[in-house]
């Protein structure tokens, strides 16, 4: 349904406090500004009496504000004062250029207001299950019990008993400071290896070919796409998951109004012509109609490839160009090693390719000669290739990966302004942290919890019971285990704290159970399974530090407190160092004592101090950090200073006040092998991995999952958000209307999707730019589970195949009032 | 008879009826400061023509409440939850997106408001529901009543914010 909304707002005075907040939300990390002031104040109309400087005795005009209801709020401090706030885009912030994409707008809707929903439902104190009801409860009970729990897990059966889902991502619940605390917490600390990561069963990462071929998947700036030749967009959708990435430096090349930004970078008598985009997506999607739309379709070539075949596509493209000669023999020469086996391994004629891939001949020729074919001057065109969720969740990760960087390195499109091979992102980064104790492949951790290992499971900040892969058997097996620990605390009465471990711990090493904690801003699905729960902040609450897609580092200030007594990631881990230090002091083992030692903060500047800025120096452990050996020249001051723009990592100095970044990576030609030369990884086409093809041979639909922009990750906040909710109150499926006929489906129906993992439900959307047999659904949503029907196929990394997904399709029946709330209009800007 | 959209804008007394932008009526009352002891603002009442003069999927452009806020009225030829009009079918909304206040326009055959700078998309069947794109609200409604005793449309309030401003009524104290 639709959600009512007032017809007038409060503007911010001339004097209300303001600050810097980058977007809590996707990878792009839009600036934006925070007004704030007490609740019963309000600016004037006039210029000089509100904060934004314009006049609102007369309508302002178009592109000149964004500004509505969505972007205010009153939020309540911990003294229990009001204020009101406004959080608007950044007009001089060079990442969105005074933009605000759907998600981004939504910012102050989604902070602490006790009486919204979203407020309502925030964790606000910790709260331990008594087997039948949550009770709240404080700090000092919640880390007591599971710092007692975990000591006694990890003196009797070793640290791998304790299992840990966690976040290593940046924007509003990860950031430097936090990666960094929990980091410490339980690589140095406990030093566990059964960790996950966010999204996945494993701690790996999602671009390990590109960084065994040297190449940082970050490599570029935003203004490369501004600059390039051609976009060559794989298995991404920029217009709704990177927005305004796509808004405000994609489309402004693809309609021809860059040229002078050409002119800076290019050479001599270099052709430069308005920017032309190649998709690469079995799906028509919204990305690539309205690129049509806006660009005109002769400057827009999409190559609708069979679903899982992008490896076969890369790999007749390389071999079309070297072909005809439109490689670079020079820099494979100077910069690379590997190139002829290679070249031989993924040798693929365009018969084959076509045939495999379902792409016409023509139109590979074509997209070659967009992306490589020397221009009129003679210079090696500039392609910028993106790639997302359809590389990254797709068929054999590493394989596919391979195969797209090599036809990048073959070409030389990387390390060139208006060049670069780089992940779009999802979420924006802040990972600073020690060395992950176990090895590659790391461990599957979602495997062991279901062969019935690990003894107690920590969930920070992320959800694997609505994003991870086989998720059906994963929840059920959560379930059950925990339900063990349940009936264990439901016989307590009147126990001590040191009797509640000895039950719980009883219960988890006799009989099976699992003893969850919930680590969150919200009681998620995964709570269903915890038996304790903590109340973690966001931005805004905190100070916090990421970067973006262009590794475009910021400070988001705090300019509120944290409802209740939440408290940032950090230092809920720095509170559970401490409470294990004190543990082990008490029991005289200094030596266990020592490893919980450097807690001592109290604030997230400390753990940024302790993490980011030590990285590389002579006096600190070993720290993976995105920062690199030079985060030290990085201060919260220097970045307050440096404002929505920020700094580029890795820094290369500070002058003159200035934190100078780097642009691009790669620009001298020296890459992040041992050598220095990238490496050029063989990736024949290999066909679908067995588990995935008996799917795939049983049943009719490809299930295509991704986001839609409304939606951000497992909706956490949007599930409490009219805007958002009553426009998605299920999981949407589009769905070619034929089939949809056939299946005696309309859009607003229910539909049940199933498979041999598992079963969900979604609402159909008719949409004829769906091709037959294949749908497309929200994946990850919070009552309608997509992981539900992901076999538990990995690659040789432990990366899933999210995209490998095929099941069959009913009809369950109708929920009028969602239908009858809800648009059915086609989303493609017919 | 059926009556053009140009006759329709004439008998509606409007004398711009050039270009899609062109505003249906021109003549506005001040209205007045917002009263103490009313949670409303004081939208005013604008007479905006004969219902049975619009077209289905014809939309015509109006302002309201005041000359510089440009509105559509668009007959959508099937009855509607919030419609007015003999048949149930005729709604009004804002023109101006509520992202970035660029003109939407109606795309008669997937019958949506769709504004060309960042290509949101809103339902005018649904309360000005965005199907897709940027904005973090709905389109605004403007409120409209009938009287079946003329035929005559009015438009009466404004359901949201229109784009640019602080209130939907323009100071005038």
């Amino acid at each position: 349904m639709y959600e009512f909304t007032d017809d007038r707002i409060a503007l911010p005075p001339a004097d209300a406090e303001k600050t810097q907040m980058t977007c809590h939300f996707c990878i792009v990390g839009c600036g934006y500004h925070v007004y704030k002031w007490p609740a019963n104040r309000e600016g004037g109309r006039a210029p000089d009496e509100n904060a934004l400087g314009l006049d609102f005795r007369r309508p302002v005009g178009a592109m000149q504000l964004t500004m509505t209801q969505a972007m205010t709020n009153v939020v309540q401090d911990r003294d229990g004062s009001y204020h009101r706030i406004m959080i608007v885009p950044d007009k001089g912030c060079v990442v969105n250029d005074g933009l605000a994409s759907t998600r981004g707008g939504q910012m102050a809707r989604v902070m602490y207001n006790p009486q919204t929903t979203v407020g309502a439902n925030r964790l606000k104190y910790p709260r331990v299950h008594a087997g039948d009801e949550w009770l709240d409860t404080n700090w000092e009970h919640a880390h007591a019990l599971w710092a007692g729990l975990t000591k006694r897990i990890l003196d009797e059966e070793g640290p791998d008993q304790l299992a840990f889902n966690l976040f290593d991502h940046g924007g509003a619940g990860g950031g430097f400071e936090n990666t960094w605390g929990t980091g410490k917490l339980i690589f140095s600390g406990l030093g566990t290896q059964t960790v996950r990561i966010h999204n996945r069963p494993a701690y790996n990462s999602e671009c390990h070919a590109s960084r065994d071929m040297g190449i940082y998947e970050l490599n570029n700036g935003y203004e490369d796409a501004e600059i390039a030749d051609c976009i060559l967009s794989v298995g991404a959708n920029a217009y709704e998951s990177q927005t305004n990435y796509f808004l405000a430096h994609w489309l402004p090349n693809l309609q021809g109004a860059t040229g002078r930004k050409k002119q800076q970078f290019f050479e001599n008598g270099e052709t430069a012509g308005r920017g032309r985009v190649i998709f690469i997506d079995p799906r028509r999607s919204l990305t690539v109609a309205i690129a049509e739309h806006a660009a005109g379709a002769e400057n827009v070539l999409h190559l609708a490839v069979n679903p899982g075949t992008d490896t076969a596509l890369f790999n007749g493209l390389l071999t079309h160009a070297v072909d005809q000669g439109w490689h670079a023999p020079e820099f494979i020469e100077a910069h690379t090693e590997g190139f002829e086996q290679t070249r031989e391994a993924n040798r693929m004629d365009l018969a084959e390719c076509s045939r495999i891939t379902g792409v016409p001949e023509a139109d590979i020729r074509k997209a070659a000669e967009w992306a490589y074919k020397p221009k009129a001057s003679g210079h090696r065109p500039r392609t910028m290739h993106g790639y997302e969720k359809g590389i990254i969740w797709g068929n054999d990760n590493y394989r596919i990966q391979s195969a797209l960087v090599d036809l990048v390195l073959a070409t030389h499109n990387v390390g060139r302004r208006g060049t670069g091979v780089v992940r779009m992102g999802g979420h924006q980064e802040g990972y600073c942290r020690p060395p992950y104790p176990g090895g590659r492949p790391a461990v599957n951790v979602d495997e062991e919890i279901i062969r019935g290992n690990g003894r107690m499971l920590t969930v920070w900040a992320c959800n694997a019971f609505q994003t991870t892969l086989n998720a059906e058997e994963y929840r059920k097996a959560v379930m059950r285990r925990s339900d063990i620990v349940k009936q264990a605390l439901r016989r307590l009465r009147g126990a001590s704290l040191e009797e509640t471990v000895e039950a719980v711990y009883r219960a988890v090493r006799d009989d099976g159970g699992l003893f969850v904690t919930l680590i969150d801003l919200y009681p998620t699905k995964f709570a269903e399974a915890a038996h304790l729960m903590m109340p973690a902040a966001h931005s805004g609450e905190m100070n916090l530090t990421s970067m973006n897609g262009e590794r475009r580092m910021r400070l988001a200030e705090r300019f509120m407190d944290p409802p209740g007594v939440a408290k940032p990631d950090c230092l809920i881990a720095a509170d559970m160092g401490k409470t294990l230090e004190r543990l082990y002091r008490e029991d005289g083992n200094d030596e266990m004592a020592e490893r919980f030692t450097g807690f001592d903060w109290t604030s997230e500047e400390d753990a940024f101090e302790d993490g980011f800025r030590r990285a590389g120096q002579p006096d600190a452990p070993v720290i993976h950090s995105q920062g690199g050996d030079t985060g030290h020249l990085v201060t919260y001051e220097r970045l307050r200073a440096a404002g929505n723009n920020g700094v580029q990592l890795p820094v290369k100095e500070y002058s003159d006040g200035t934190l100078v970044g780097t642009p691009m990576l790669y620009t001298d030609g020296k890459f992040d092998t041992d050598n220095g030369r990238a490496r050029f990884l063989s990736a024949p086409w290999n066909g679908f991995p067995s588990t995935v093809e008996r799917q795939r041979q049983k049943y009719r639909f490809w299930i295509n999952n991704g986001r839609t922009n409304q939606i951000w990750q497992s909706a956490y906040h949007d599930q409490y958000v009219e805007f958002r909710r009553g426009r998605y109150p299920m999981a949407p499926l589009e769905i070619n209307p034929v089939d949809a006929e056939e299946l005696g489906v309309e859009s607003g129906d229910v539909v049940e999707l199933y498979n041999d993992y598992g079963a969900t439900h979604a609402m159909a959307y008719v949409e004829p730019d769906i091709s037959r047999n294949h749908v497309f659904m929200e994946a990850m949503y919070f009552n309608a589970v997509m992981g539900d029907l992901v076999t538990p196929w990995t690659d040789e990394n432990i990366i899933p195949y999210y995209k490998g997904a095929w099941a069959d399709i009913r009809r369950v029946g109708r929920i009028e009032h969602f239908s009858e709330g809800v648009s059915f209009k086609r989303r493609r800007y017919i | 008879m059926k009556i053009s959209r140009r006759r329709f804008l004439q008998a509606s007394g409007a004398s711009a009826v050039g270009g899609a932008l062109a505003p249906w009526s021109t003549s506005h009352a001040q209205s007045a400061p917002t009263p103490v002891g009313q949670a409303t603002l004081p939208y005013p009442e604008h007479a905006l023509g004969k219902a049975g003069e619009l077209e289905p999927g014809r939309p015509v452009n109006f302002t309201y409440p005041d000359e510089q806020s440009p509105c559509l009225v668009i007959r959508l030829g099937t009855p509607n939850p919030v419609g007015v009009g003999p048949d149930g079918d005729i709604v009004a909304y804002s023109q101006l997106c509520t992202h970035m206040g660029c003109p939407v326009m109606y795309a008669a055959e997937e019958k949506t408001l769709r504004c060309p700078c960042h290509f949101t998309v809103f339902d005018p069947e649904l309360n000005g529901q965005m199907v897709s794109g940027q904005a973090t609200v709905n389109l605004p409604r403007v409120l409209l009543r009938y009287n079946p005793d003329d035929d005559s449309l009015h438009a009466v309030g404004v359901e949201g914010l229109i784009y640019g401003r602080q209130a939907n009524i323009l100071e005038t104290a």
